[in-house]
């Protein structure tokens, strides 16, 4: 690193009068260059092998004194055993197209119910869909198709597939009216009489399917044997998350304290700690206009970039970077230090505060 | 606006494998033709790698021609090694008297690491005095953590995913890993502190800062896919939460928290991958670069910019010092050759 911009023009050897940034670049520079002061003994090796010794020590206490957590997932088996109502009510928005996941947008599907965007720049709208997801067909129809044995629920399929639009959804809006209606008498779902078409046997096939345990298969069945993608049962359930504030899923991690405005994300089940250190990102949501927008995860995104990008180039933001200076906590860590010599703020003797720095070279090797 | 997901074209094979392929038959050797291809072009390749002239480099050839080292060129005896592997193995080859005039990569790779990060450097036994507060512990035990971490997650690695659910060892395992990384974190956010209020990035340290800092975003991001992985209530609800985020600033045409296996494989494969290199960078930047001194350090004790060798004694005041132990023998005086200690 060439010091030429900050050389007086002297190299004589004299003591020049320098500018204060020039003072700063060779400070700069003494910085760089290998330290002339005391040393010590120090062991790097037996350093790291104490270090890890210690911390296997303290990970093996904290996991024999505290183990870790571990809340099994919720089911669709045991959400429609629970709420087989709210299931049924979240199926029938599957079918007729108003769920959250129906209506979510990229990357699912072309709707518009989830697209987020930075004064009008949505980039998950220009990607477009990437993971094409139809959650009546996916959610409800393709599983009930594979059911066998039951002659009745496959007419009630072929006439909902055969139906025009209007009819299918005159169906679905007729069957949501009477399943607010709907008891459950010896846990079977009794729904009034309506004009609801095959809807009322698809829905009531649908849940016993739930119930039983199938459903929760069928929906994950990417493949007809391997799957590692849990997208469809999760998106379904979640809708229920979204749509039914007493849900079931809802109920759950509202009591575990892992909803969003319990800064959730944050959280482990139990009392068991989490990701403390995604605080500053999940107190953002908590503050408006972020806590109230419809594009508040993408301004949260947006405000961590450039906090992040910012502690990345600390270093050269000024204010920031000039901060461990104006609050001078260092003098904690180097106090033996200073105690012992001083230092050029301080005027002590050996500090030669005020005197110049010379410049006599022209380069720095690190 | 047409959506990018809709104008990227859909790649295929030009020729199609999937029909049945076929099989040859003979005795108790049933090999399908496609494998007999490969076999083949495998043998095909071998003898050719044999039989073909090898095309020698143009300095090799140049030291051959001459058919004499240049003048003042020490030789050895390996005629018969190859002066490609001669040089790397940093014997003095026929005709080849200076690696970096030869353009041998390794060579030159070798004395740059050498000149700028020597053994004493890089293994230090020695380190400048103002190192003296248990701050500076917090780097090592956050190397060590994630160390704790690596094996654990190993562990976990090899018997699966879900087998920490079954077995009360593969729990015990799973805490190790927890508890390591819930310490790894703790670590390293104490390290980031105080590396910050000691303005750890003067002195063209700007680099180790910088590598520090995207050594802790991405284990934050890491840390994010292996919460989403644990397959239980934890995993499913933080994926389902964080989806929107990551959809909204299109990530999620990419990452697909929902996806067990997409996370799974970013965990343990691709993430401990990057924070493996960026963690060596940062190490080998600390090494080079040395600990930052104390802001407003004395200037005598600063290095002289452009000195490559100093003396560093040891002050009966340094001695005495608290905290200050004693760096050598009473007196004496520590050579320090390029960097040792306060370059270090």
């Amino acid at each position: 690193m060439s010091t030429a911009s900050a050389t007086p023009g002297r190299h004589d050897g004299t003591a020049t009068r320098l500018t204060p940034r020039q003072k700063r670049a060779l400070r700069r520079e003494a910085e760089a260059a290998p330290w002339e002061g005391p040393h010590r003994r120090y062991d790097i090796l037996k350093e790291g092998a104490i270090a890890l010794m210690v911390v296997v020590i303290l990970v093996a206490v904290l996991a024999i004194l505290f183990s870790s957590p571990d809340v099994p997932p919720v089911t669709l088996q045991a959400w429609s055993s629970a709420q087989p109502i709210g299931f049924t009510q979240i199926a029938l928005s599957e079918l007729e197209g108003t769920s959250t996941s129906a209506t979510y947008g990229p990357p699912y599907n072309h709707g518009s119910g989830s697209v987020q965007d930075i004064y009008g720049v949505s980039i998950q709208r220009a990607i477009g869909v990437t993971d094409p997801i139809n959650p009546a067909k996916d959610f409800v129809l393709d599983p009930l198709g594979t059911v066998s044995g039951q002659p009745a629920l496959k007419a009630a399929l072929a006439r909902y597939g055969s139906a025009d639009q209007p009819t299918r959804r005159s169906w679905d809006q007729a069957y949501g009216r009477a399943l607010s209606a709907a008891k459950m008498v010896n846990s079977q779902l009794v729904v009034p009489p309506g004009n609801y078409g095959p809807v009322g046997t698809m829905l009531t096939s649908f849940l016993s399917m739930a119930r039983s345990g199938g459903l929760d298969a069928q929906l994950v069945a990417h493949s007809a044997f391997y799957t590692t993608n849990y997208t469809n049962p999760l998106l379904f359930i979640g809708d229920s998350a979204v749509a039914q504030p007493s849900s079931y899923w809802n109920k759950i991690v509202t009591a575990q304290k892992m909803q969003s405005h319990q800064w959730g994300m944050m959280n482990e089940t139990g009392s068991w700690p989490g990701q403390p250190w995604l605080w500053l990102y999940v107190m953002w949501y908590q503050v408006p206009p972020m806590s109230t927008s419809s594009n508040g995860d993408v301004e949260v995104i947006a405000i961590m970039t450039i906090l992040s990008l910012g502690l990345v180039f600390v270093p050269f933001i000024p204010g920031i970077r000039d901060l461990p200076r104006w609050i001078p906590v260092h003098r904690l860590v180097w106090k033996d230090y200073y105690r012992t010599y001083g230092s050029t703020s301080n005027g002590h003797p050996g500090g030669a505060a005020a005197a110049p720095i010379e410049s006599t070279t022209t380069g720095v090797d690190n | 606006m047409i959506p990018l997901a809709d104008v990227v074209p859909t790649l295929g094979a030009v020729i199609n494998l999937n029909p049945p392929g076929r099989y040859i038959h003979w005795g108790f050797i049933f090999l399908s033709v496609a494998n007999l291809v490969v076999i083949v072009v495998m043998l095909i390749i071998f003898v050719l790698a044999l039989t073909l002239p090898f095309t020698h480099s143009r300095r090799t050839h140049r030291g051959q021609a001459t058919g004499s080292p240049p003048e003042g060129t020490p030789t050895a005896g390996h005629g018969s090694q190859s002066p490609i592997a001669g040089a790397a193995s940093g014997t003095v080859v026929q005709g080849v008297s200076d690696e970096d005039e030869y353009g041998l990569w390794t060579a030159k790779v070798r004395k740059a690491w050498l000149r700028h990060l020597p053994p004493e450097k890089m293994l230090p036994d020695s380190q400048p005095a103002y190192v003296a507060s248990w701050i500076y512990v917090f780097g090592v035990l956050t190397l060590m953590s994630l160390t704790v971490v690596i094996a654990s997650g190993t562990v976990l690695a090899l018997e699966g995913p879900t087998w920490w659910h079954i077995s009360s060892i593969g729990l015990f395992v799973n805490s190790l890993h927890l508890w390591s990384v819930e310490c790894f974190f703790g670590f390293m956010a104490i390290h980031l502190w105080g590396k910050f209020w000691m303005a750890s990035w003067r002195g063209n340290r700007q680099l180790t800062w910088m590598t520090g800092a995207i050594a802790f975003l991405i284990s934050v991001f890491e840390g994010f896919t292996g919460y989403i992985s644990q397959t239980n209530l934890d995993s499913q609800w933080i994926a389902f939460e964080a989806k929107d985020a990551m959809n909204g600033a299109g990530i999620g045409a990419f990452f697909n928290t929902m996806n067990f296996g997409q996370a799974l494989m970013l965990h343990i494969v691709v993430m401990p991958l990057v924070i493996g290199l960026v963690v060596v960078i940062h190490i080998v930047m600390v090494r080079l670069r040395g600990v930052v001194p104390p802001i407003d350090a004395l200037p005598e004790h600063l290095g002289k910019p452009g000195g490559a060798t100093s003396s560093i004694t040891v002050s009966s005041a340094t001695k005495s010092a608290p905290g200050f132990p004693e760096a050598s023998d009473s007196g004496s005086t520590v050579e320090d050759a390029a960097g040792l200690g306060g370059g270090s």
